[in-house]
This record gives C-alpha cells, structure tokens and sequence, in this order.
C-alpha cells in the first residue's frame, strides 16, 4: 500500500510525518537536529530514501545533511559554499552596493533522475550544484553574472534564492526565483540566464515594469505541462503560458492577493492553491480566518477551502516553502503555519486536519509518495 | 595535549560528548588548536571559522582562564595553563537570541 512522507523544516528541527495512503493516522518523528533552523528538506524523485536538509544557525552556520534511510539516520556533508571568483556587490536595502556574502540554504532540490546532484537555492542569491551527493558545491555563476545581479536588492526576508523548477521534459530549462530580483530562466543547463518577468508589475519599486527587481515569492509548474509557470508575487497571483516569456494576472476574486506559496493539483494541471495573507504589512490571514484559495479554472475563478481550518482568531502565516501535494489517486495537500500546525487534505482540499498542532514554526513542507 | 570545551550544539554535531583533546606541535594558539580539531572532527569545518578566511564567526568567543581570547589574533600563544593543559579553552556560543 502506498504511504505518505512529509519532511518539514522547522525554526528549531526537522521532523518526519508520515501514513499510510488513507492519511489518518501519522507518526511523528523528530526533532532532528533539534535547536537548528532547518529551512528545507528534500528527498530524491529518484532515490526517495536520499534526503537532503538545509541545517543552519546563527552561531554555527550552514550544515547540509543527507539521509540514505529516509530520514532515519543522517550525515553531514559538505558545507562550503565559496561564489565563484570575486563575488561583487549587488544594492542594499538603501540602494547602495553591498558585498555578496553567504549567509544560508534555503532551498535543495533534487534533481530528476539522479540521486547525487543537487542544486541549492543560497542567500545572498546564487544557485549552487553539487554532483557528488552533497560534497563539494560549485556555484553556476552565469545567474549572478549574466548582468542585472548589481541591481539586484534583498526582499524583507534576505536576498534569497527560494526556488529551483527542474523542467520535466528539457534537462537543460531551469527556473529559478529570487526575492527581490524576480524569476530567471536557463536553456543550457545554467550556462546563461536571462530575466523572465515580463507582464510584472510591482507598484513598490521605482519602475513597477522593471526587468528585475520583482518581489517573486514562489513559482508552481505541473509536471505534464512545464511551459506552464504560476507565481505568487508579493502582490498578485500571476500566470505564465510560454515558460516565462510573458505573464499575466490571475488574482481574479481573491479577497486579497498577497500571499507566499503556491501548488498546483497532482493531477489536474489547471488546479492550483494559494493561501492568502492580508497584507505585506500584516502577515496573516484576513479577519482571523485560515483558507486556503483553490482554483480549478487556473487562476481567476478561487473558491475558499475552509472545513477544518481555525475561521476565527487565526493568525499565522504560511511561509512560501511549506505546502507541498503528494500523488495518490486522491491528491493530498499539506501546509505548515508559523504556529507550528501542519495541516493535511486528502482530497484535495475539501476538507483539512492537523496533523500536528505544536511544533516550532515551520519553515518547509514536502511531500514524498511512497510505494 | 589541548582541552576543549564545545558549545553543546557542536558536541552533538562532532558526536563527542565533554571536553575534547587535541595535540598540537609547537607553541599552541588559536589557530594551531582550531587546525588540529578541525582535523580530528571535519564536521566541525565552518561552523566555528571561516573555511577559508578562517575568521571567527562573529557569534562565537573563545574563553580560557577567566580572559576572553575573542579578540586576540589567531597566532597569539595560548595561556600556559591550556598549553599545558591545566585549563581547557572554552569556545562558546555567544548569548544572544532565543
């Protein structure tokens, strides 16, 4: 029978949650690395059992751990993140330039077929890879250097490089998004990159049309359809046909389109789910209660999700890496919230429970199906 | 033979539990002994310096002797009673968040 795992990343430890296919009943196991920031943890599409965890701390710095046991046992690998050659400055808060300077993972994505290579998503922004299963990282500095990097300024929450969208059908196409710089894509393998955030439009930055500079918060694609990109924007939900070239907004009628994840159906391409957030200066949801937005007409058209869900004096907030589906027939859907709740929908979202009320924040969801 | 005390955080990540020993050839400094725990424990390699700059990370002291050695540079001899091992050198999480 099949079985579910969710790795997720809290303020203060890992944890593993996992069930069987019906998704009733959980064991919960953790913490791991107990008192470090965990901001993510991965498992392999092609070893499920190869996990990986971005284990950091104010003190000590950034560890990256790797599990060949599903998150039995694990074992630090390498954690040197060196950019490659002089780094430069990209601006400051005050638009100033200001050093590039390592500060920490926060995202690792697997890739597709190949359990010992892994990119990792680093503030401040760069995408690094490894091919040795976490030893030795190398940096592809075409994303840093391909000319608008020195515009480049950190959002609110550092200046991050929080998603990584390994193209399905074209080993060479990545996505990548960057808090505050916008989304940036690659054809040839992270040789080159170029900036994919035409039809943005962010009225905070000077010139709310600009090539970068976009506070992207997430960006979803479907498997089936990689040329089909959804984007959480610090404002507006966003929706791209050709792969980036082009955006348009799919707010439609959201009761506010401020928000940080966004997934899409395991299998129904045009479903997608967003969580909206009050405002950017108010991060939790709108009149205390907790919805998640499904859209079944991608984009446009949201309807809330509330059975299960706190509708009255709710206040966290869900961050942009903790929702996650996984691919049983009856596609379940997970978040976790900043209160330390991690909720699960076995159908999609019709109806939620907590799977967990009190952990620490929470930092990351994932999701694995299991055989 | 140079004792160390690890913050606990970094006694579970070298999976030692107490003080550790390190040998040091010559007149042991901070950097000498860093050298030789990074040796013993690799897993330690960053989390107390710099992989290659090899600064202190700003949230980490050293103490030994009732002296904070934080500030001192790296190739400054260590007190005669961590050299001889009477006292242990203290590195030590700084106190600050939660």
């Amino acid at each position: 029978m099949s079985k579910v795992r969710l790795l997720v990343g809290t303020r203060k430890g890992a944890f593993v949650l996992t069930s069987d296919g019906k998704r009733q009943q959980w064991e919960i196991d953790g913490p791991h690395f107990a008192g470090w920031e965990i901001y993510h943890v991965k498992g392999s599409p092609a070893d499920p059992d190869r996990l990986y965890a971005s284990q950091t701390s104010g003190w000590f710095g950034q560890l990256i751990q790797r599990s060949n046991d599903g998150g039995k046992t694990w074992e630090p690998v390498g954690n040197q993140f060196a950019y490659d050659g002089v780094p430069g400055t990209h601006q400051w808060y005050d638009g100033t330039p200001h050093p590039w300077e390592f500060k920490r993972v926060w995202h690792l994505e697997p890739s597709l077929n190949d359990p010992d290579t892994i990119f990792a998503g680093v503030e401040d922004a760069a995408l690094f890879r490894s091919s040795d299963g976490g030893q030795s990282w190398h940096e592809l500095p075409g994303l840093r250097g391909h000319g608008s990097g020195p515009h480049w300024q950190p959002g609110a929450g550092g200046m991050c490089l929080h998603t990584i969208l390994l193209d399905p059908r074209d080993p060479k196409r990545i996505f990548v998004a960057i808090s505050a710089a916008g989304a940036f894509r690659t054809d040839d393998s992270g040789e080159t990159w170029r900036p994919i955030n035409r039809g943005l439009k962010s009225e905070q930055i000077p010139d709310p049309n600009a090539e970068v500079g976009h506070c992207v918060h997430r960006i979803a694609m479907h498997s089936s359809r990689p040329n089909v990109l959804f984007m959480q924007k610090h404002w507006d939900v966003m929706r791209s046909d050709d792969a980036g070239e082009s955006w348009r907004e799919v707010s439609g009628n959201l009761p506010t389109d401020f928000g940080f994840p966004i997934e899409v159906h395991a299998h129904e391409p045009e479903t997608i789910y967003v969580v909206p957030i009050k405002s950017d200066s108010e991060h939790f949801p709108l009149e205390g209660k907790l919805r998640v937005y499904r859209s079944r007409t991608g984009g446009n058209e949201w309807e809330a999700l509330t059975k299960g869900l706190p509708q009255s004096d709710c206040y966290v907030n869900v961050l942009r890496d903790a929702s996650s589906v996984d691919s049983l027939d009856t596609c379940g859907i997970y978040f976790g919230t900043t209160g330390g709740q991690v909720y699960a929908s076995a159908n999609a979202g019709d109806s939620w429970a907590p799977i967990v009320r009190d952990l620490p924040p929470v930092l990351s969801v994932e999701a694995q199906t299991l055989a | 033979m140079i004792r160390v005390m690890l913050p606990a955080h970094l006694r579970t990540l070298a999976n030692v539990n107490g003080e550790v020993k390190v040998d040091v050839t010559g007149q042991p400094t901070q950097r000498l002994v860093l050298d030789a725990l990074e040796a013993s424990y690799p897993r330690l390699r960053g989390t107390i310096r710099d992989h290659v700059t090899k600064q202190r990370r700003p949230f980490i002291r050293f103490f030994a002797c009732e002296r904070d050695l934080s500030l001192e540079p790296p190739d400054t001899p260590l007190p005669a009673a961590v050299a001889s091992g009477a006292e242990p050198l203290l590195v030590v999480g700084a106190m600050a968040g939660g």
